[in-house]
């Protein structure tokens, strides 16, 4: 894959965090309703990670978010309708009102399952890796996870083997400090999570996971090295989640972090420092085609059907 | 042709990984040469390292890595020399595999197979030999075997490598030399039968993994006694095959279910509870289970031989069930020789 910053690229890159961002600010503005009675785990402020990788995949590579889903899903190309009517619990819903927010799937654009169990899909991405192994194809499994799934044992255990094997994957970790309202430095003995690669003979790197083009450019090379044959990566990305662990507002009356933290992240907001990336004419068309398929998927998934389920078959 | 149990789960291994390209092996310590008892002898040369996997002792990573490959297409037998080492992978087996399909709408399966073994005997102690069948079964979207006999640890292997859903094949080491006729070409033991393997009038006895084979000791010292026992092999635990109980049990109206397992919340009790929901009019005795004591099993083999109940405990029942007195015939002991040293 070209290293070039193209327009066409600057344009992708922009787009998938818009359409996150715009998207949960309306999940966000309509919670409120009671019609999604589903409990989101909000994004925003993690977009340029999302997107940054995902403009480097093609659609059938795979990827594995975690229960913060939003984000991967939309940028990896992930149905907004059937995304919108899952959080709606609708049967047209992309896990047919099954999964819910932490649980969105869509096969064909390569989002494979979310899992709310922390740390839990790190080694699926690596059982796919191992099946492009076997059959041969040079796509790649790409997973995300936050800084509290590098504390998880299945982590250090998929590193090993993807290591061991040179698995065409990438580890991909979201380190936003907190893992629900705990700071990394009263969990970890040392906090750069980029290091643990080291010890499997994998590279690992951290960087400014709020700029969008460094996690693209980064990613580049992460993706093309897994697509090589040459083995995994494990690429840290700082950021910072702007709304509470799991629902729509913020938390500082909790006081597990400063108004001055927020604030200070806030300055670096992944779409604010990097929308020059188009130009406001772009912009403005992008706001408009955006709005008008956020309008539709509140719509679809406002009239679409429940579901029904025989829990008879089951019952065995 | 006549096979060992242990040949028998290998010829199954064998004609799946070699009629069925998305069959893969994987599993810690599959590529020692003594792989796996013998039952994985010649995969890793036939089939070579990418579907002979060894991995490293990260069970619940391995146990992840089916997972993902599952939901590709992929169908992987994993493998562990314990049944105990599952217990470090049911965060991908409860919360992960048997989740995947229902949280996702059914947009993927995860057909996955994975066989533990349990290591009675020799005093293998607390850690080696315990079944778990019952917690396996608890759940909904998994299914669990355990197969008695040559025969069936080939059908029930090939089927499980058939099946889109999780299925755990609980095999006792127990049978490993155990012969028996086994068909030489591809057949499937369908999931979910049970087998009556003997016919009677008086009592049913029911039985899990080593139990069956008490059983059928127990019948023919029932024989004796005038009391006609019928014999059925669970085979697979879930689903569970009710109707075939419930109609020997509506025919005998006496029930000692015999399970290679702990009581409290375990398949004895599930035996006993459906039973009860659906027939408890037809029985003649109150039925009763035969399990393990409620204890870890313990290594000396003074204490292992006692831990074990057998042929005698379960004949004791049924004469019981039958409101005879208790018989003072010999039962053979149920322990037979094994030769460790693991």
């Amino acid at each position: 894959m070209s290293q070039t910053l193209t327009r066409d690229v600057k344009r992708r890159l922009y787009h998938g965090m818009l359409l996150v961002r715009r998207t949960e600010e309306r999940i966000q503005a309509n919670y409120h309703l009671r019609e999604m009675r589903s409990p989101p785990h909000l994004y925003m402020g993690h977009e340029a990670a999302a997107a940054g990788v995902c403009a480097t995949l093609h659609r059938d590579d795979v990827v594995f978010p975690y229960y913060r889903s939003h984000g991967w899903y939309l940028a990896k190309g992930g149905d907004l309708d059937a995304m919108m009517a899952e959080l709606f619990g609708r049967a047209t819903g992309c896990s047919r009102g099954w999964g819910g927010s932490m649980h969105l799937i869509d096969v064909a654009a390569g989002v494979y399952g979310t899992s709310a169990i922390v740390g839990g899909t790190v080694s699926h991405a690596a059982g796919v890796a191992l099946t492009f192994r076997i059959r041969g194809r040079d796509s790649v499994a790409v997973v995300s996870f936050g800084d509290g799934a590098t504390e998880e044992g299945v982590f250090h255990e998929t590193m090993n083997f993807a290591g061991l094997r040179k698995l065409p994957m990438v580890f991909v970790c979201e380190n936003n400090l907190y893992a629900t309202n705990t700071h990394i430095r009263d969990r970890q003995a040392q906090t750069e999570i980029w290091r643990h690669a080291e010890r499997f003979g994998i590279p690992g790197r951290r960087l400014d996971g709020n700029d969008v083009v460094a996690v693209w450019r980064a990613a580049t090379e992460a993706v093309g090295r897994a697509r090589r044959g040459e083995g995994p990566s494990l690429l840290e990305l700082e950021t910072y989640r702007y709304f509470e662990h799991c629902g729509i507002n913020e938390d500082l009356d909790l006081g597990y972090r400063t108004g001055d933290e927020l604030k200070a992240w806030r300055a670096r907001d992944p779409l604010v420092s990097r929308r020059r990336l188009v130009s406001d004419a772009e912009a403005k068309e992008m706001e408009t085609e955006i709005a008008a398929r956020v309008d539709r998927a509140f719509e679809h998934a406002r009239s679409a059907p429940w579901p029904t389920a025989d829990f008879q078959e089951a019952a065995r | 042709m006549r096979m060992k149990f242990r040949e028998a789960v290998r010829d199954a291994t064998l004609l799946a990984l070699e009629r069925d390209p998305s069959v893969f092996l994987i599993g810690v310590g599959i590529i020692d040469p003594r792989a796996v008892w013998g039952t994985l002898s010649g995969a890793l040369e036939k089939y070579g390292p990418a579907r002979v996997v060894e991995g490293p002792l990260s069970e619940n990573a391995l146990t992840g890595m089916c997972v993902g490959a599952a939901t590709m297409g992929m169908r992987p037998l994993l493998v562990h020399h314990r049944v105990d080492f599952l217990l470090l992978t049911m965060d991908q087996l409860i919360n992960h595999a048997a989740k995947w399909a229902p949280m996702f709408g059914r947009r993927q399966t995860v057909p996955m197979v994975v066989r533990g073994v349990v290591g009675r005997g020799w005093g293998n102690g607390p850690q080696h030999t315990q079944s778990h069948h019952a917690l396996f079964s608890h759940v909904p979207h998994m299914k669990c075997v355990v197969p008695t006999t040559p025969k069936d640890a080939k059908g029930l292997l090939l089927a499980a490598l058939q099946d889109d859903e999780p299925v755990i094949y609980i095999e006792h080491r127990w049978f490993h030399e155990d012969e028996g006729e086994v068909p030489q070409e591809f057949y499937v033991t369908p999931l979910g039968q049970a087998a009556v393997i003997r016919s009677g009038r008086d009592v049913t006895l029911v039985g899990v993994g080593p139990m069956v084979a008490e059983s059928m000791k127990a019948a023919q010292s029932l024989e004796q006694e005038g009391i006609s026992a019928e014999v059925i092999d669970v085979r697979t635990l879930r689903p569970l095959d009710s109707a075939t109980i419930i109609k020997s049990v509506a025919k005998t109206g006496r029930l000692v279910v015999a399970d290679s397992d702990w009581r409290p919340c375990g398949i004895a009790s599930e035996v006993v509870a459906r039973v009860a929901e659906e027939i408890l009019d037809s029985l003649k005795a109150r039925p009763v289970r035969v399990t393990w004591p409620d204890s870890a099993v313990p290594s000396s083999q003074v204490i292992e031989a006692v831990f074990y109940p057998g042929a005698k405990d379960i004949h004791a029942a049924a004469v019981a069930a039958c409101d005879k007195t208790r018989a003072t015939g010999s039962v053979e002991s149920t322990v037979k020789p094994f030769e460790g040293p693991f």
